[in-house]
């Protein structure tokens, strides 16, 4: 694709030390490519790494081996002066904005740091006008910016934490599981909100959260990690209706469906076991111990990614035939307990 | 007025009569707060039967918890409960606390979202799943360490004989929650209390709670009461639903019903807001504002404000009555709403008289009202 890539990260590695032992392999070779005005879903259960590998991307981890490139420029090795011109480029949006906003501001106060911090905006004056601006954006009354965020519900601080994160103009969002502390009737407002504010703005987000159903809803391309790797990217159609990877297909039919009928005729592969030891990952393919397909040579070889389409690649060595023998043939559900 | 009981066509393990294990009647929970009163629970009553699986679903502040804390005698000490709590017969609200204790105690096991704050750090898992046993059913150490490996393997923890005797740091997320249930099932109990049993959970890990809830339920005949914000693991696991808005009961049904032919218009919002697979890119029916604050509740209708039907004055300063739809379904609005998105009349026209036969609500269309309801118009 020749669209712009606004964030690029190649074979990104963040290992954490542990006391007395290995260190924690938290991201273990991840590459991805955030083009200018998509939204790149990045999914994944506890563990997986997908957070650690947003912080990366701002730099507020520091990346054990591996390239970060921002707007074409490697900002791997950039020294703390220069990270504060990274971190108006790059944004972050949090789960909670209850521990992201300061108690003690007003949420005027909490939007015109960045125009501060990145001299963005001259006057007081000129401040307060663009923290009207901004929280308009977000569909708050102006009058909000002087509230402090307990007087405000999830929902409107989690639009104060977007305000914020749109202060400095970035080129890219990173939005870190943005609508998971919300109840579900405030998600939906949240969901489209972040929708209209891309198509009115033209924002590229990299959307990280465990929830696969709101990351197709939002995202143009989902990237799906296990155990600090990526197993498979593709469209969110080229995932729901082909998912290659066998763990894709389990994180797919694990999704409860809000339809008793759906979920009674269902057949849904139950992952056993547990996920491995981030500080002693398996050899070979990672997914090899939970994976209902696994065979011999998965033990050997860690499996490159391939293309199973234009667009569409897993890291499985049998990638898309695991997944249809698995469909064919579901094992028993797996309680664990004895039958 | 009760609920209407659940039909339990299950043989074998109820108790004379198929009596529900447990039934609410008319539950009230106020809550002193600094603030002033506040109404958490108005007014719900339902009941489980052996072996069934009852879903309260709700948002923040809906009162779901409250309502089950209330009733098991859980409440806090600043809290003022009212109404009748039947346990397998008996009256929990006038018992003694010592009596309901040890009532509850045989015949309740209760899963929390963080099995954390149930598990003690610093005993073994071993000990923590027979403690409750050993006072309520007299048994001696050795049997109850036998229990426990029992019951850890019942639960699907590998290597029970072995893992009995590890602490709770020593497993992940999903395990610990299995050794909570292995925990509220070590008595037997009759009814079981999950409570977001699995919001702290990953979604395979979730799939696998959901499954051996499931299983255990079908094997034991315990009836489950399930307190869940997610609509997808109710469609999973229930068989009635109590759909609850700021404090009370807006629908309650059969989870077909409710799911196929949604009566209320939060109902039909909260289905209509998630995003669903394969319509992807579209704008998601989300509702206005933000769930009510149990502190301040609008008059009348506690969904109005947000309403995309927004009938008319009434429901602005009027308490909807809970009236049927159909049986054993019943809604909380004066404009339920039929499969197909039409409006049905208003059964409540004849001023409460009208609630006692379900078969003249179904539907019935006496439709001076007709014109009220527009489809969700977004």
């Amino acid at each position: 694709m020749s669209t712009a890539a606004v964030a690029e990260i190649d074979d990104l590695t963040v290992w954490f030390p542990s006391p007395g032992g290995p260190p924690v392999r938290a991201v273990d070779g991840v590459s991805l490519t955030v083009r200018a005005g998509e939204t790149l879903g990045l999914v994944g259960e506890s563990g997986s790494g997908k957070s650690t590998t947003g912080l990366a991307l701002l730099r507020l981890v520091d990346p054990t081996t591996g390239r970060i490139r921002v707007g074409g420029e490697d900002v791997t090795g950039w020294s703390r002066r220069r990270l504060r011109g990274l971190r108006r480029r790059v944004a972050m949006v949090f789960q909670d904005p209850q521990a992201s906003l300061d108690p003690r501001r007003t949420v005027g106060a909490s939007i015109a740091e960045p125009l501060v911090v990145h001299r963005l905006a001259g006057s007081a004056d000129a401040r307060r006008r663009r923290v009207a601006e901004l929280l308009d954006l977000v569909g708050l009354r102006p009058e909000t910016a002087g509230r402090h965020p307990h007087e405000l519900s999830g929902g409107q601080r989690q639009r104060v934490g977007i305000a914020r994160a749109l202060a400095g103009e970035p080129d890219l969002i990173v939005l870190d599981e943005p609508i998971a502390s919300l109840d579900l009737s405030v998600q939906a407002q949240i969901l489209n909100l972040l929708r209209r504010l891309q198509r009115d703005l033209g924002l590229t987000y990299l959307f990280i959260a465990h929830d696969l159903a709101a990351v197709e809803h939002l995202s143009d391309r989902i990237a799906v990690m296990y155990l600090g790797r990526i197993v498979e990217t593709g469209t969110p159609t080229q995932l729901w209706r082909e998912p290659a990877h066998p763990y894709t297909a389990a994180l797919l039919s694990a999704i409860p469906v809000a339809d008793p009928r759906v979920e009674r005729d269902r057949r849904r592969i139950i992952l056993s076991g547990e996920l491995p030891s981030p500080t002693d990952p398996p050899s070979g393919c990672r997914f090899r111990t939970r994976c209902p397909q696994a065979r011999p040579d998965c033990a050997e070889t860690d499996p490159p990614a391939v293309e199973v389409a234009p667009g569409h690649r897993a890291a499985c060595l049998y990638a898309g035939e695991a997944v249809r023998a698995m469909r064919a043939d579901p094992p028993a559900p797996v309680t664990g307990g004895p039958r | 007025m009760s609920a209407p009981v659940v039909p339990s066509p299950r043989a074998g393990g109820e108790p004379p009569g198929g009596e529900p294990v447990l039934a609410i009647d008319d539950l009230t929970v106020t809550l002193g707060t600094r603030n002033g009163p506040a109404r958490a629970v108005a007014g719900v009553d339902w009941s489980v039967a052996p072996g069934r699986t009852l879903a309260l679903v709700g948002e923040s502040g809906s009162g779901k918890s409250m309502t089950v804390l209330a009733a098991t005698g859980l409440a806090p000490r600043s809290a003022t409960v009212t109404g009748r709590v039947r346990l397998l017969g008996r009256e929990l609200t006038t018992m003694s606390e010592t009596d309901r204790r040890r009532w509850r105690g045989r015949h309740v096991g209760f899963v929390f979202q963080d099995p954390m704050t149930t598990l003690n750090p610093v005993l073994t898992v071993g000990r923590q799943v027979t403690e409750a046993c050993e006072e309520h059913l007299g048994m001696s150490r050795r049997q109850a360490r036998s229990r426990a490996v029992e019951l850890l393997d019942l639960v699907g923890i590998p290597a029970p004989e072995r893992r009995v005797d590890a602490h709770p740091h020593q497993f992940s997320g999903g395990m610990r929650q299995r050794v909570v249930i292995a925990m509220a099932l070590a008595c037997e109990p009759e009814l079981l209390i999950a409570d977001e049993p699995t919001t702290a959970l990953d979604v395979t890990t979730q799939a696998q709670i959901v499954e051996l809830v499931a299983d255990l339920r079908r094997r034991l005949g315990t009836a489950v009461v399930w307190i869940t914000h997610d609509l997808g693991v109710v469609a999973g696991i229930a068989d009635t639903v109590a759909v609850m808005y700021g404090g009370r009961i807006v629908e309650q049904g059969p989870v077909d019903a409710v799911f196929a032919a949604p009566g209320h218009p939060y109902t039909r919002a909260l289905l209509a807001a998630r995003p669903r697979p394969g319509a992807a890119g579209e704008e998601l029916a989300a509702i206005p504002g933000a769930p009510p604050s149990p502190l301040d509740l609008p008059a009348g209708c506690a969904f109005w404000p947000r309403c995309p039907v927004r009938g008319d004055a009434r429901c602005a300063h009027e308490l909807p009555p809970l009236v049927p739809i159909a049986p054993g379904h019943r809604v909380r609005t004066f404009y339920p709403t039929t499969a197909d998105g039409g409006a049905t009349a208003d059964p409540t026209t004849a001023d409460g008289g009208a609630t006692a036969d379900p078969t003249t609500a179904d539907g019935g269309a006496t439709a001076e009202d007709r014109h009220q309801l527009r489809p969700e118009d977004r």
